[in-house]
């Protein structure tokens, strides 16, 4: 018989409860949020400056430098300095924002990764590149694709700039617990299926809201199957349907892409913090608020047509007929008729980048493509790697070869096209086909119509001068 | 912050769902390292012509849109970035009140830190606000009510629901980083026992 004093057996739990629960600095309350502890704040120009202001106004110190990791990357040109060396800023206000994160980091003792750093890059690739993304954490930064860093099973989400400032002062967040979903998505992706187009499906099967107020678990055999860098394609697309974060629980693949990174324990200490991150998982039993499967057989490559991410339809599939006025809308902006072939659509810009798409596997991915064919003609074709690091990998491959060969444009590290906060954009009424992860009214440039694929589907698509897959292309010329 | 208890104006209707902050406040205008004046760049690819110039049959550059206190947007408004700059451009341009029937997490949130009250309505109330551009209503956050005068003359009360902790610090203009400040000690504590 018990005694009152003996526990109660403790309550399964899913990974995002294991994750919350063990960053508790102090309980929610039925009057008060929940204060959470940030493992990693992750920083860059634009959503940081007011935060900074924050603690010049209260006088106080970053609590955590340590804890606090920062990098240049959506307002600064892909193109190289000039002959004068300076750097091809789209506005003298682009660069004093620059200029702003540099003394900011500087004054209060930030690490920070500027143009002369090898390891600079996109916030959420240079992150899991040095290894400062680990298992187990809690990571914020100031925008929304930070849910790429669930990848590693952690709890990562987006935040906004006075929370910034929060964690800057006092490494922690006030939040009300979200309730938690689980993807299973069962069976193997098809072949020429890729992480992209397994996160379009999620999306258009949830809607662009429907991870409102959630906290997504992914599983099931295809989520076991992708590699790392696949697994933060997934991940990082949570918040097109309207989850803040997304995570998956690590395992061997994880541990192997972490092993050996600049800022994750060395040796004996490695092994050991593994063995620990392993555990991370949801109980057998474990109770979601919500669950749902998907058939990840019946997947294909996949392509989006309006103006939100879960507009989408397989690669071949005419445009679907609009339904509602919101529909119409999106289908009069991207100047599409409901029925229509997409693969009539002539494409004048495609772009391989960003926090999405922006890693070595897949410069591979288009590279591959690229390799003895030709972008047509009338298709301007941006290729930007992720991270210097990236940059220099795909160099020495000599994928950047390949690019420049097939007629693309290969740059410097940066949210370029994705954003087009840096000059890199979309002209007024134009189309790309594009790895970035946003498809809304004028988010390539003003007038712009973007299609999101994955960039396999950009290059094809770049080569062909239409919407087109793979399949759809002729055999290469023999390279010799 | 600003306190907000109570206030009635005319709502001023974007009916179209999913309005993202990529519309509210386009990244072009995100290399500002201040949110002084950004209310002039709300919505600039809707409301403003190649030259800058507002386009006059603009529900926002209308007569009186800049009177209107309250926005009732399409289902699923603010979805998309986390710039906090979306909510700053709304209350540069006077909005005080976002009234949807669903307001995405990342928007809401940030809306509640710098004083902007976010409003869930049921879908069939929403549905009536949608047809009701112009009209006045009430906003009474200490209440959690919206007023609405129905076509009949008949008054009617909408409760919503708010987090109570962003409803305290709205009604009272508070500072949320106080709260955070206040445990300082819980904080220490969790940092020694790591």
């Amino acid at each position: 018989m018990s005694t009152p004093e003996s526990s109660p057996e403790p309550l399964a739990e899913s990974l995002f409860d294991k994750l919350w629960n063990s960053h508790l600095v102090q309980a929610q309350t039925d009057a008060t949020p929940a204060i959470l502890y940030i493992d990693l704040h992750l920083v860059h120009e634009v959503t940081s400056p007011q935060g900074f202001d924050l603690l010049r106004d209260k006088g106080i110190a970053v609590r955590q430098p340590g804890r606090t990791l920062a990098t240049l990357d959506h307002s600064t040109p892909t193109l190289p300095a000039g002959d004068d060396g300076q750097r091809p800023y789209i506005t003298a206000q682009a660069q004093r924002q620059v200029q702003t994160l540099r003394d900011n980091c500087h004054e209060f003792g930030i690490e920070l990764h500027d143009w002369d750093s090898p390891a600079r890059g996109i916030v959420h690739v240079m992150g899991p590149e040095l290894g400062a993304t680990q298992p187990g954490m809690t990571i914020v930064c100031g925008d929304s694709h930070t849910s790429t860093h669930g990848a590693f099973g952690a709890l990562a989400f987006g935040i906004g700039t006075t929370e910034v400032g929060h964690v800057l002062a006092k490494q922690c967040l006030l939040q009300n617990k979200p309730k938690s979903m689980r993807v299973n998505v069962e069976g193997k992706l098809g072949k020429g299926v890729t992480a992209k187009d397994l996160a379009l499906n999620i999306i258009n099967y949830l809607g662009m809201n429907g991870g409102t107020g959630f906290v997504l678990e992914y599983a099931g055999e295809a989520v076991r199957g992708l590699d790392m860098e696949s697994r933060m394609t997934l991940c990082n697309l949570t918040i097109e349907a309207g989850a803040r974060a997304g995570m998956i629980a690590p395992d061997e693949t994880t541990i192997d892409y972490l092993r050996g990174r600049a800022k994750v324990p060395q040796g004996a200490d490695f092994e050991q913090a593994a063995e620990k991150w392993l555990q991370l998982a949801s109980d057998p039993d474990a109770v979601f608020d919500s669950e749902i499967t998907l058939d990840g057989t019946a997947m294909r490559p996949t392509i989006t047509y309006g103006t939100d991410p879960g507009m989408s339809v397989a690669i071949g599939e005419p445009v679907p007929l609009a339904t509602n006025a919101s529909q119409e809308k999106a289908l009069q902006y991207m100047g599409f008729d409901g029925g229509q072939s997409m693969s009539e659509r002539k494409i004048d810009v495609a772009f391989v980048g960003s926090c999405t798409n922006g890693r070595i596997s897949d410069l591979r991915a288009a590279a591959n493509v690229l390799r003895g064919r030709k972008v047509a003609g009338h298709v301007r074709m941006l290729v930007v790697p992720g991270s210097e690091n990236i940059r220099k990998q795909a160099e020495t491959e000599g994928l950047h070869e390949v690019i420049i060969a097939a007629g693309a444009e290969w740059r410097l590290p940066g949210c370029s096209m994705c954003i087009a906060m840096n000059g890199d954009m979309v002209p007024p009424g134009k189309t790309a086909v594009s790895t970035s992860n946003r498809n809304f009214e004028g988010r390539q440039g003003k007038g712009s119509r973007t299609l999101l694929a994955s960039p396999e589907t950009a290059a094809a698509s770049a080569v062909m001068g239409r919407v087109a897959g793979v399949a759809d292309l002729e055999p290469a010329q023999e390279v010799a | 912050m600003r306190a907000f208890t109570k206030l009635s104006g005319p709502i001023l209707v974007l009916e179209q769902e999913n309005i993202d902050t990529d519309q509210i406040i386009p990244a072009r205008f995100l290399t500002a390292t201040d949110f002084d004046g950004i209310g002039e760049h709300l919505f600039a690819d809707w409301r403003l012509d190649e030259n800058g110039e507002p386009i006059p049959d603009h529900r926002l550059n209308q007569p009186g849109a800049r009177h209107s206190p309250i926005l009732v947007g399409g289902h699923n408004f603010g979805c998309g970035s986390s710039r906090e700059h979306a909510p700053h451009a709304l209350m540069g341009f006077g909005f005080r009140v976002v009234i949807s029937s669903q307001i995405a997490d990342i928007f809401r949130s940030n809306s509640q830190n710098v004083g902007l009250l976010p409003v869930v309505l049921e879908a069939d109330q929403h549905a009536s606000l949608l047809q009701m551009d112009g009209e006045e209503i009430a906003v009474d956050l200490e209440a959690c009510e919206v007023t609405v005068r129905a076509s009949d003359g008949a008054e009617q009360n909408w409760p919503f629901t708010i987090d109570p902790f962003a409803r305290h610090c709205l009604l009272r203009g508070l500072d949320r980083f106080d709260f955070l400040d206040q445990a300082e000690d819980a904080i220490a504590a969790y940092e020694e026992d790591r």
